[in-house]
């Protein structure tokens, strides 16, 4: 499907009201994303107001995600939309979902900021969570920009980049627990980081099901619980 | 080496000037359909058309007005022979029979193949007579017989609770919705096989026209039913396979489920989603 699909309604209310919906869902995927990018900075440079910041930024998010839900709710009430227009409605309802739990998720590191400040910090700055840090956020970023372009063809690249996150995860992991085998005064600080690399693969995990929604929006076809090689041939012929 | 430029196409045209016609039915075929063209004097109006309308089925025809679809029904009981300037091409077969093969009885294949109206048309006779004037024709006149027919036929079309008191009265005093069910009962009362259905509740308010879809819903396990239908959401609602038209071609038929979520051609996604093309 083109991407100037989307509007062309013979009623250009219908093309506000859909126009004004994917805005909607832009402008929450921007601010989970920057609540990712914050609650890893609140953590790792141990700023508590930064961290303020991402848990009362998830309220903004809550919020949206109610409004674009009623949005989509008027829209099938009053217009009965069929075809694409129905796969992007329903894809769209089915983003916010997941849009809000990354919001949880980053608000539930920028909760460990507090922890980490209540106990003492030591030398430590959780250098273990940098680097699944920035490919959660590029996965993330990347996401929220394949659903603003309505990206087929992004969306299926993007969905190949999960198994990097999960085998970072992997790494991660098998480094905190040889240190905590190592001294048991690891034991704190490895827990606390192993609860952040757990939300931040979860993050990377719900990018990915936006990017299945772009495919089911734009194609019809349903690739959540398809391998790689399935999706491949499915969406892209390949 | 030859110099001569191959000539290569990059798009393979016949692959889009071909219908998608997907997911036909693996049922038994009532209605085939094959090269059909239909030409109102020099206008054609229908062009090659081919499709198999499955048994026991409901298959709704929806596109723009003047698209053909209204001309396609009529071909299969024939009313277009009723035009003097309508000339066909191709042919119709209903359970095997060729319909437009000569020495046809048209009449016995209006018999097989009923037809209902945008507009109620009841006859200006009693609600009792109405019902049984296609059996009177054929020759009964047993009264029991009649009662029968009546009775089960008004029953068939969900109106008998409604005018089981009053089947003297005069059916001009039924309401619009009413009407469109007794004139089902007439249809079904000579027993055929396949019901045409011409914008059959576009004349009617909106619980009429619920009535009249819950109707189709219990007739199909009886008969075969073609609907055509302006309002979408109804083609969505009551048919199994939907059947698109456009300017005389039949740009795609498939599943409804299909076709309401995911066509495979533009032009029906464009009409279905109110877009311009």
């Amino acid at each position: 499907m083109e991407k100037q699909h989307i509007g062309k309604h013979i009623s250009h209310q219908f093309n506000e009201d859909i126009e004004s919906i994917r805005n909607k869902v832009l402008v929450m995927g921007g601010l989970v994303e920057q609540q990712t990018i914050d609650a890893v900075e609140a953590v790792t440079q141990g700023n508590i107001e930064l961290a303020e910041q991402v848990v009362q930024s998830d309220k903004t998010v809550n919020a949206l995600e109610q409004e674009i839900d009623e949005d989509c709710l008027l829209i099938i009430a009053k217009r009965q939309p069929a075809a694409f227009d129905l796969r992007l409605l329903i894809g769209v309802s089915k983003t916010i979902t997941d849009l809000e739990r990354i919001g949880d998720q980053a608000a539930r590191i920028a909760g460990m900021a507090f922890k980490l400040e209540e106990s003492n910090r030591g030398a430590s700055d959780y250098s273990e969570l940098k680097h699944l840090s920035v490919l959660v956020r590029n996965i993330l970023h990347d996401a929220l920009d394949a659903f603003a372009r309505l990206d087929i063809e992004s969306s299926v690249e993007i969905l190949t980049r999960d198994k990097e996150i999960d085998q970072e995860y992997v790494s991660v992991f098998r480094q905190l627990t040889l240190s905590m085998m190592e001294d048991n005064r690891n034991i704190k600080r490895a827990l606390n980081i192993m609860i952040a690399i757990r939300s931040l693969e979860r993050i990377g995990d719900h990018a990915c099901n936006v990017c299945d929604y772009v495919i089911y929006a734009v194609k019809g076809e349903d690739v959540r619980h398809m391998e790689q090689d399935e999706i491949k041939r499915a969406v892209l012929g390949k | 080496m030859s110099t001569e430029p191959t000539r290569t196409h990059a798009i393979d045209m016949s692959a889009i000037a071909q219908p998608r016609v997907a997911n036909t039915p693996a049922g038994k075929t009532s209605i085939d359909i094959q090269n059909l063209n239909l030409f109102y004097a020099d206008k054609q109006a229908l062009h090659n058309i081919n499709m198999q309308i499955p048994e026991k089925q409901v298959t709704a025809y929806i596109g723009p007005s003047g698209c053909g679809k209204s001309t396609l029904l009529r071909c299969i009981n024939r009313m277009n022979d009723l035009v003097d300037s309508a000339r066909i091409e191709g042919n119709i077969s209903i359970e095997g029979a060729d319909i437009y093969r000569p020495g046809v009885d048209v009449a016995e294949l209006r018999r097989h193949v009923g037809m209902v109206f945008q507009k109620p048309n009841p006859f200006p006779k009693s609600i009792y007579e109405n019902v049984a004037y296609g059996l009177r024709i054929q020759g009964v006149n047993e009264r029991r017989i009649l009662d029968e027919a009546v009775e089960k036929s008004l029953r068939g079309a969900a109106i008998w609770d409604e005018v089981k008191d009053r089947l003297q009265d005069n059916a001009l005093g039924l309401s619009g919705g009413q009407q469109q069910r007794l004139v089902i009962a007439r249809a079904i009362a000579i027993e055929p096989s396949i019901l045409l259905l011409d914008e059959p509740s576009s004349a009617l308010d909106p619980i009429s026209s619920l009535k009249i879809e819950e109707l189709i819903n219990e007739l199909k396990e009886t008969y075969t039913i073609v609907i055509v239908t302006h309002n979408m959401q109804q083609a969505a609602r009551v048919s199994d396979f939907t059947a698109f038209m456009y300017m005389g071609d039949l740009i795609e038929f498939d599943e409804t489920n299909t076709i309401f979520t995911n066509p495979a051609k533009k032009q029906t996604e464009d009409y279905i989603t109110g877009r311009y093309g």
